[in-house]
């Protein structure tokens, strides 16, 4: 448990540093931390292969591809866009709004009970292969389906933009 | 004990990692002059066999210089990163079956965690963080580019990694290396071969070309193209800052070698190796063995290096995305064919 209360402090510590890093390659830095802690979570809950998943995908692919696009932007600070005060008065209380939600929704549920597994081997990759491909057949099946619409999409608009600069 | 035992295990793998990284640059520079009809370094000690030494030398004496306008925090993780991630790759690699001495039994691999292959994709797909940040933090075109490049090969040919690998778990049906190097015992076994290059061909070969596209070799050494981009993502680095970028590539091709040779050739396994009655030594010449392989893959590397020129960059991309990954798919589905038609 004093694990969990260490990595759980490390979580919330370099997420809060990823919002408040000046410098936006910074801030993804800090992302990666906040994502390996996370891995650590899934190891602690006994969930290997959410937690190597978790590692690969976006520790490994997810965040580099974020660092790559960062890395090609103009970083300066004048070309910034400066946001107007309407938007600034907004976003507070938007932001102040969602803290009222999560706060309440927060008492409604109570104190979160003490995690008891039914099966504590569930998270192993022989078991959760199982269960996906047998009770969650379907969800899985369709969730694989948005994927191939989406990556189907963005090759259509990424040819569509060069047959534009051609012509 | 068993702690003291997994300590001096990960010590002992550690060094070992180190001394054939540094022999690898001598190996490197004997095998590039043996192509092309040269001598290759023979002035420090008997054959040259102290150049590393000297070379190591050479980079802790040089000035270590820092860009002014580089991220100077960023600027000394990079290479740092470079290296760790390079080293904890072996953590799950099974050097060799368990030695018993006296009552003791030690197990000669670090970790044999039951999602071993997904921890080595794991770490090579981190590896590309340490060149990314150096590169970017140098504050230089040429770093930057270079960084770039080394990023989106890296994305570009895990995929086609991960893909024949899917391929071979079909075929052992575990992801725990442990497992997989038990599974190929032997040379032979049930009127085929045991080895898993002898049943996935195909996998193999792109998990081949996959390897040298992660590890940054020619001819896939486009983030360090000297004709194109200076020295590439390290260009302003020096000293022995330079040394970690160059160790950690020689480390991951060890890494990487060592990967293969257990994945598809056998790992510690040896033909005949039913007709050694003592478990010791079965283990003894295991490891041997093992070492001889990943020796084979390492010269192999050092071969091509110095054969195949550097591809293009959208050479590069085109390989991976049009030729590698559409292959690897077939891979995927000829094995599904085979494991339910005929194996079934």
């Amino acid at each position: 448990m004093n694990t969990f209360y260490f990595i759980a402090f490390l979580s919330i510590f370099f997420a809060i540093l990823v919002i408040s890093a000046k410098n936006p390659v910074h801030s993804i830095l800090y992302l990666v931390l906040t994502f390996f802690t996370f891995t650590i979570h899934y190891i602690l809950l006994n969930a290997q292969f959410l937690a190597i998943v978790n590692f690969i995908v976006y520790m490994g692919a997810i965040l580099v591809l974020f660092l790559y696009t960062l890395m090609l932007m103009n970083l300066n600070r004048d070309s910034e866009p400066v946001k107007s005060n309407l938007i600034k008065i907004a976003a507070v209380i938007g932001g102040g709004c969602f803290l009222v939600t999560i706060v309440a929704s927060l008492k409604a549920l109570g104190a979160s009970q003490p995690v008891v597994l039914q099966n504590p081997n569930l998270g192993l990759v022989k078991n959760l292969g199982k269960v996906l491909f047998s009770e969650y057949l379907l969800p899985f099946e369709i969730s694989s389906i948005l994927l191939l619409s989406a990556t189907v999409g963005a090759v259509l608009l990424a040819t569509k933009e060069s047959n534009k600069q051609t012509a | 004990m068993e702690l003291i035992f997994k300590l001096a295990l990960v010590v002992v793998i550690f060094l070992i990692s180190l001394l054939i990284a540094m022999y690898s640059t001598y190996a490197e520079r004997k095998v590039a002059a043996f192509l092309q009809d040269r001598v290759g370094p023979n002035r420090a000690g008997p054959w040259g066999i102290l150049q590393p030494l000297a070379d190591g030398g050479k980079m802790f004496l040089k000035e270590e210089i820092i860009p002014t306008n580089a991220n100077t925090f960023l600027f000394i993780v990079g290479p740092s990163l470079a290296i760790m991630t390079a080293c904890i790759g072996s953590a799950v690699i099974p050097w060799g079956q368990k030695l018993t001495i006296g009552s003791y039994v030690i197990d000669l691999q670090v970790a044999d965690i039951n999602v071993g292959i997904l921890y080595i994709f794991g770490v090579v797909s981190l590896g590309v963080y340490g060149i990314m940040i150096g590169g970017w933090a140098s504050n230089n075109k040429y770093s930057l580019l270079g960084a770039i490049r080394a990023a989106s090969q890296n994305i570009s040919y895990e995929i086609a990694m991960g893909l024949s690998i899917i391929a071979l778990l079909m075929v052992t049906g575990t992801l725990s290396l442990r497992q997989i190097a038990e599974q190929q015992h032997g040379f032979w076994q049930n009127g085929y071969f045991a080895w898993n290059a002898f049943k996935q061909p195909l996998g193999f070969l792109l998990f081949l070309v996959c390897a040298f596209a992660e590890t940054n070799r020619s001819p896939f050494d486009l983030p360090e193209c000297e004709t194109e981009l200076v020295g590439g993502y390290h260009t302003e680095y020096s000293s022995m800052k330079l040394g970690f970028y160059l160790f950690a590539e020689y480390i991951n091709m060890f890494i990487s070698s060592a990967v293969m040779a257990t994945l598809f050739f056998g790992g510690y396994n040896f033909p005949f190796m039913d007709m050694i009655h003592s478990a010791n030594l079965v283990t003894i010449i295991g490891v041997v063995v093992l070492f001889v392989k990943i020796f084979a893959f390492i010269f192999f590397f050092m071969w091509v290096r110095w054969t195949i020129p550097r591809f293009r960059y959208d050479q590069l991309m085109d390989l991976g995305w049009k030729v590698l990954i559409p292959l690897a798919i077939a891979n995927i589905i000829l094995t599904g064919l085979w494991t339910t038609f005929i194996r079934g």
